[in-house]
């Protein structure tokens, strides 16, 4: 049963067993705009929780992506450095950035759940 | 103004223009520019923002600049005056035109690029008017104070705002209230009305297309925007898209591509350096930009074109291929238009011709440019020898 939970950086983390995989919130790509650009991490590296794992940029700004945990990176969306705009239409789907394998499970207790960041998001209008 | 009490903090602070309801009113998402609460975009977004602009017509808000005037006895004492602070042959202006033109100081440097219409109308003749950048309004009106000549002062419009409409079909749209405004050609003003209200319209703009700017009484300007915004070419632009129109077409924006410390040369502006003045030398910076002119700029905006998709942004380091750094971008982003990532930057004079292959600094990575002709994306104005 996947598990979703959030940072304060509205980057998502949908858990499955050891495999995490990473994008950013709805809330992210609407503050941001039309996405018009998207770098992903090479395959094999490995991330540290808060490590800059991508980059996002609209017509105005870049912004980046921080890894909510720990691991190492298996897979990217190819898709988005072909079709950037799929993060402002599905952000938290189709528009995933990157898939982990978790290096330490136990970081995820430090993650928001839906809840949890649907108050935050509460807190910033 | 006053702000209401519930006001937050963050926001009390700023300047609002006479729209700023409107704004909101239409789903602006405000932001600070400059000391005011400006609409970044609307619900279109940025990207349909510019779009739609390039194919329609789209009314910016860009009632934050300063628009002021120079008055003295007739327009050779006030053009005069004027042109020993700025490089324009503005003597030369006929009823009715407009220039840009550089404020410069005395080791010339650019302090802000404006423009400079005459009245149309012989009757106020002696009067120019400046629209200035909102950022450099206090620090302009202070230097005009204390260096234009004796008898020619100069009086700040305050009270006006400045509706710009921009694109393709901003002259259908606005001749519609304002049947004048179609026989402008670009960089010619005249005062006539919009629906019965007092107005000034010029044929200029910021984004490269075709278009007006219209200086009303504040009073009058939500009457007005609503009147455009209800013709259905016309849709509100926030100054997001703004910017990257005024990228596309190879613009600068004060601040980022000039300061105080650039010339108009190495600003590649020198086609605002009348030949009349080059003969003359007798404005502030003349030494040094009359040398550049000779000589050549250490260095020179360029328009930059990277290899790829990655937009390289404001404060990008540019390198030649031997890895030295040989200057730096000033404006960058992605155009629309253009539908990659483009910027304009100054570099070493040695590396400024179109073609020449350089490398941007985006993230600790050195990647492939080009240095490119400007503008991205060609400019429609109306000039007055086309058809």
């Amino acid at each position: 049963m996947a598990d979703i939970k959030f940072t304060e950086a509205h980057e998502y983390i949908l858990v499955d067993g050891d495999i995490g995989t990473i994008g950013i919130t709805d809330y992210a790509q609407e503050q941001l705009g039309d996405i018009v650009f998207v770098e992903l991490p090479e395959v094999g590296r490995a991330v540290k929780k808060g490590d800059e794992a991508a980059v996002v940029e609209s017509v105005k700004a870049a912004a980046e992506v921080y890894a909510p945990v720990a691991g190492e990176v298996l897979e990217t969306n190819k898709e988005l450095e072909k079709n950037p705009a799929l993060v402002n239409e599905d952000a938290e789907g189709k528009a995933w950035f990157l898939r982990i394998k978790l290096a330490d499970a136990d970081e995820l207790s430090q993650l928001m759940d839906r809840q949890a960041y649907d108050s935050f998001l509460e807190t910033l209008s | 103004m006053t702000a209401p009490a519930e006001q937050t903090e963050k926001n009390s602070a700023l300047k609002r223009t006479p729209l700023h309801a409107l704004h909101l009113e239409l789903g602006g998402k405000m932001v600070e520019f400059a000391g005011y609460e400006m609409p970044v975009n609307y619900r279109l977004g940025v990207l349909k923002e510019h779009l739609h602009t390039r194919a329609e017509a789209g009314l910016f808000d860009v009632s934050h600049m300063g628009q002021a005037f120079v008055v003295g006895p007739d327009h050779d004492t006030t053009a005069g005056a004027l042109e020993t602070l700025t490089p324009g042959a503005l003597k030369g202006l006929k009823l009715g035109a407009m220039r840009y033109s550089l404020l410069l100081n005395d080791s010339g440097g650019i302090i802000d690029d404006l423009m400079v219409a005459r009245s149309v109308s012989s009757d106020d003749d002696g009067q120019l008017l400046l629209v200035v950048n909102a950022a450099r309004k206090e620090v302009d009106y202070r230097d005009l104070s204390d260096r234009l000549a004796a008898g020619v002062e100069l009086y700040t419009a305050d009270e006006r705002a400045l509706l710009a409409l921009q694109g393709p079909r901003a002259a259908a749209a606005l001749a519609r209230h304002c049947p004048m405004a179609e026989a402008l050609t670009f960089m010619t003003a005249t005062s006539t009305d919009f629906d019965g209200l007092d107005c000034h319209v010029s044929r200029s703009g910021y984004t490269g297309e075709d278009g007006f700017e219209i200086s009303i009484s504040a009073e009058n300007a939500e009457e007005v925007a609503r009147a455009l915004l209800a013709e259905p070419e016309v849709e509100a632009i926030g100054l997001g898209a703004r910017d990257s129109l005024r990228l596309e077409a190879g613009l600068c924006l004060y601040g980022h591509d000039l300061d105080e410390k650039t010339s108009p040369i190495e600003a590649n502006l020198a086609w605002a350096v009348g030949k009349r003045r080059r003969g003359e030398g007798n404005f502030s910076g003349a030494e040094r930009i009359l040398s550049e002119l000779e000589k050549g700029p250490e260095r020179l905006r360029v328009g930059i074109t990277p290899e790829g998709r990655a937009p390289a942004r404001e404060g990008t380091e540019i390198q030649n291929e031997a890895g030295e750094t040989i200057g730096l971008i000033t404006s960058g982003g992605y155009g629309p238009t253009v539908g990659g990532p483009i910027a304009m930057g100054y570099v070493a004079r040695d590396y400024s011709a179109t073609g020449t292959p350089i490398r941007l600094l985006v993230r600790g990575v050195a990647r492939p440019a080009l240095v490119a002709d400007m503008p991205f994306v060609p400019h429609r104005y109306r000039r007055a020898n086309a058809a």
